[in-house]
């Protein structure tokens, strides 16, 4: 496949300062030049900031490339000077074919205007010849699927209807190489999905397609290759499913491992807790599960001496906090007291239980003093780790690539038998 | 595979862009071989980066478009619509006939006074309206340079266009008036008259390329364009005939292009006294001296629009 983006020592700097002075007048500006040049004032030097730095990368033809990164990474000012809307300061990049942009859904159109007058305004904006326009104006209108209100003002058109016609005329661009931005951060769910297929669509009919967002699932599924920008340079770069369990390793905070020394480890005199984890498992890096693998959560603790039958629980919480579940160790063997000693636990979370995102685990150990549960020892959000869907298709949410809401997500035994009535 | 005949085409730049040779590669197929000859270069911009007149056509489309959208926007949602280019200058030219012409007896330089100043207040009007429009296109289109690439030129092109429809609009009023006063051309040098709107074409366009940057950074120039606008009609000679003042004083109104514009149309439409081809020449250089200096800053401050607009 030959190479259709060659980016060498991309760079981008932008001042503080500008900033500032775009806010000001003339005025501001003619009176800050005065006292300069009578040397009542020094040119301050303004604070720079490279928003891109030595960005090198190539891309092949065919190939779906996703960019990932935090917000304030630079994710969106290499999209910015891929598209050309702004300049590097310095690199080069070569682009061989033509171009198409999506940076929203929409761009240009005006209230003011029918929809088939936007159609043409947007199309045109887009990049599209009047006739080309002309010779896919039934599809992209039946594609909307607001035939009715073709001759209506987009200024009375609902949201939804709005970003629909939008996102038809952007769906027509069929440019060689295709650089889009978070538009599937627009819309409601069928939305995301219709445009990841049709960026899916692209990608297989041999278009480049780079792709940046803040969608993982989304660049897991749908990408060939993904690249991770941190603080304006490239840090990753292959494997989706690679460059998005590091990204999440390296973004999550407290960590998936915390041990305490036996002095400070938290719990009273009857039992402490000494460590908890997440156990790696297979390829992963530390601190990232697959969806599809069973969780491992080890709990280390010491009882001091035989008092009450303890057990260890852990809770799990979703990354707003919202719990996902309890659990407790119910086996037999902690139905008389406990010996002292030091106990390594472990809780098996099943495969295709939690959602993606960020899991927290809370450890304890307890003991029944009914009606209440008595803490012994606790730890809250002692750990957290990331669960990923490497988007192999296998998971519950099997092909669809968009957002999968819930705390859980269980991948369930479904049966389908004929309807006797019939 | 298939691919649609065209779309957002190659793109090339000022200066940062160039076309390159063709991929040297075998494995093309013969499709993309002949797209893959566009070579798009991104690079850091350089210090006076060049016009590239070619990329300007390949996007006329857009331009046209633009300028469309801007005509049928314009008058939608108003009771009078497009009636207003007819309204505006008849009522403007009304009340310089009844202030200028009555109370202050102008100079009409031989010239049926009613017809001299329409025939001044058309292409005024013009020359503010796309002024205004032109100073402001690149803050009324912000959502487009910071979302999408196309070379920014065309905004203050585009909106120095729009108002050549409602000089067109207003030409039958000026018509009327030479039929009632009797004022046809005197001959052949009627046919130079769209010169002469071409003249005021490019004084706009060379002042809103130069506004137009400065107020992306600059918001002041939402205040100046009305104090110029103001004064713009006196200096240039509206509602007067230039050529009765002092001699000296005709050689300092020399210095703004719309009086070149004015005493050359109503010349060319009313058989008026003929401009002094001097004070013309001066006029023209200053219209090229702001029309080269605008597009120069304009293209100079063009890299950093979407980052400080």
């Amino acid at each position: 496949m030959p190479t259709v983006i060659t980016a060498e020592g991309l760079a981008k700097q932008y001042s503080l300062g500008e900033h500032q002075a775009a806010y000001g007048t003339l005025r501001e500006s003619l009176a800050r030049a005065g006292r300069r040049v009578t040397g009542r004032e020094h040119r301050h030097k303004a604070e720079q900031i490279w928003a891109l730095r030595d960005v090198t990368f190539e891309v092949q033809q065919g190939e779906v490339l996703g960019i990932i990164g935090r917000n304030g990474a630079g994710k969106s000012t290499l999209l910015k000077v891929l598209t050309r809307i702004t300049w590097p300061t310095a690199g080069r990049v070569e682009i061989r074919g033509r171009v198409g942009s999506l940076l929203e859904v929409g761009t240009g159109f005006h209230p003011e205007l029918t929809g088939r007058e936007n159609v043409y305004l947007n199309g045109a904006i887009l990049g599209m010849k009047r006739r080309e326009i002309d010779r896919r104006y039934d599809e992209i209108v039946e594609f909307s699927g607001v035939e009715r209100f073709i001759d209506t003002p987009v200024k009375r058109y609902s949201s939804g209807m709005y970003v629909r016609l939008a996102f038809a005329v952007a769906a027509h661009l069929e440019p060689e190489i295709l650089l889009v931005d978070e538009v599937l951060a627009v819309g409601d769910a069928e939305f995301q999905r219709r445009c990841l297929g049709r960026m899916e669509e692209l990608g297989s009919s041999g278009r480049t397609v780079i792709f940046v967002s803040h969608q993982l699932p989304a660049v897991a599924q749908m990408c060939d290759r993904a690249i991770q920008i941190n603080g304006g340079t490239v840090v990753g770069d292959g494997r989706p499913a690679e460059v998005i369990a590091n990204y999440l390793h390296q973004t999550h905070s407290s960590g998936s491992e915390r041990s305490w020394p036996e002095d400070s480890a938290p719990g009273n005199d009857l039992a402490k807790i000494l460590s908890i984890r997440l156990v790696p498992h297979g390829d992963m890096p530390p601190g990232v599960v697959d969806v599809r693998h069973p969780i491992a959560i080890e709990t280390v603790f010491r009882v001091a001496h035989e008092g009450k039958p303890l057990f260890p629980k852990i809770k799990v919480l979703d990354q707003e906090g919202a719990i996902a579940f309890n659990a407790m160790d119910t086996d037999d063997r902690w139905l008389q007291p406990t010996p002292p000693g030091v106990y390594v636990s472990t809780a098996w979370i099943p495969g295709n239980m939690l959602n993606e995102g960020s899991a927290i685990v809370e450890a304890a150990i307890c003991s029944i003093d009914f009606p209440k549960l008595e803490h012994h020892a606790a730890v809250y959000e002692a750990i957290s780790f990331e669960v990923l869907d490497p988007g192999e298709g296998d998971s519950a949410r099997g092909a669809f690539a968009g957002q999968w809401r819930g705390v859980l997500r269980p991948k369930l035994e479904w049966t389908v038998e004929p309807d006797r009535r019939d | 595979m298939s691919r649609g005949p065209s779309l957002l085409d190659e793109r090339s730049n000022d200066g940062t862009a160039a076309e390159a040779a063709p991929l040297a590669d075998g494995s093309l197929d013969t499709e993309s071989e002949a797209s893959a000859s566009r070579v798009t270069v991104i690079q850091p911009a350089t210090r006076w980066p060049k016009l590239d007149l070619g990329e300007l056509w390949h996007y006329r489309d857009l331009l046209w478009t633009l300028v469309w959208r801007d005509i049928v926007v314009r008058y939608k949602q108003t009771f009078l619509g497009i009636a207003w280019a007819l309204l505006v200058p008849i009522f403007t030219a009304t009340v310089y006939v009844v202030i200028f012409g009555k109370f202050a007896d102008f100079p009409d330089g031989g010239v049926a006074y009613p017809s001299l100043v329409v025939a001044g207040v058309l292409p005024m009007q013009y020359f503010a309206s796309a002024l205004t429009l032109s100073s402001m296109s690149l803050l009324s289109n912000l959502q487009l340079v910071t979302k999408v690439y196309f070379p920014r030129t065309l905004l203050p092109l585009g909106a120095v266009v729009v108002p050549i429809l409602d000089l067109l609009i207003g030409l039958p009023v000026l018509l009327v008036l030479m039929w009632y006063y009797d004022t046809w051309p005197g001959g052949v040098e009627v046919v130079l008259a769209p010169l002469f709107i071409a003249l005021a074409v490019g004084t706009a366009l060379g002042a809103g390329l130069l506004l137009s940057a400065v107020n992306v950074r600059f918001r002041d120039v939402r205040y100046m364009i009305p104090v110029i606008l103001q004064v713009m009609p006196l200096l240039s000679g509206v509602p007067y005939d230039v050529s009765s003042i002092e001699t000296k004083w005709q050689w300092v109104l020399a210095f703004n292009p719309m009086t070149a514009v004015i005493s050359g149309w109503r010349w060319a439409v009313l058989d008026a006294p003929e401009p002094v081809w001097g004070q013309f020449a001066v006029g023209t250089a200053v219209a090229a001296v702001l029309f080269v200096g605008g597009l120069a800053v304009f293209r100079r401050a063009e890299p950093r629009f979407a980052d400080t607009i």
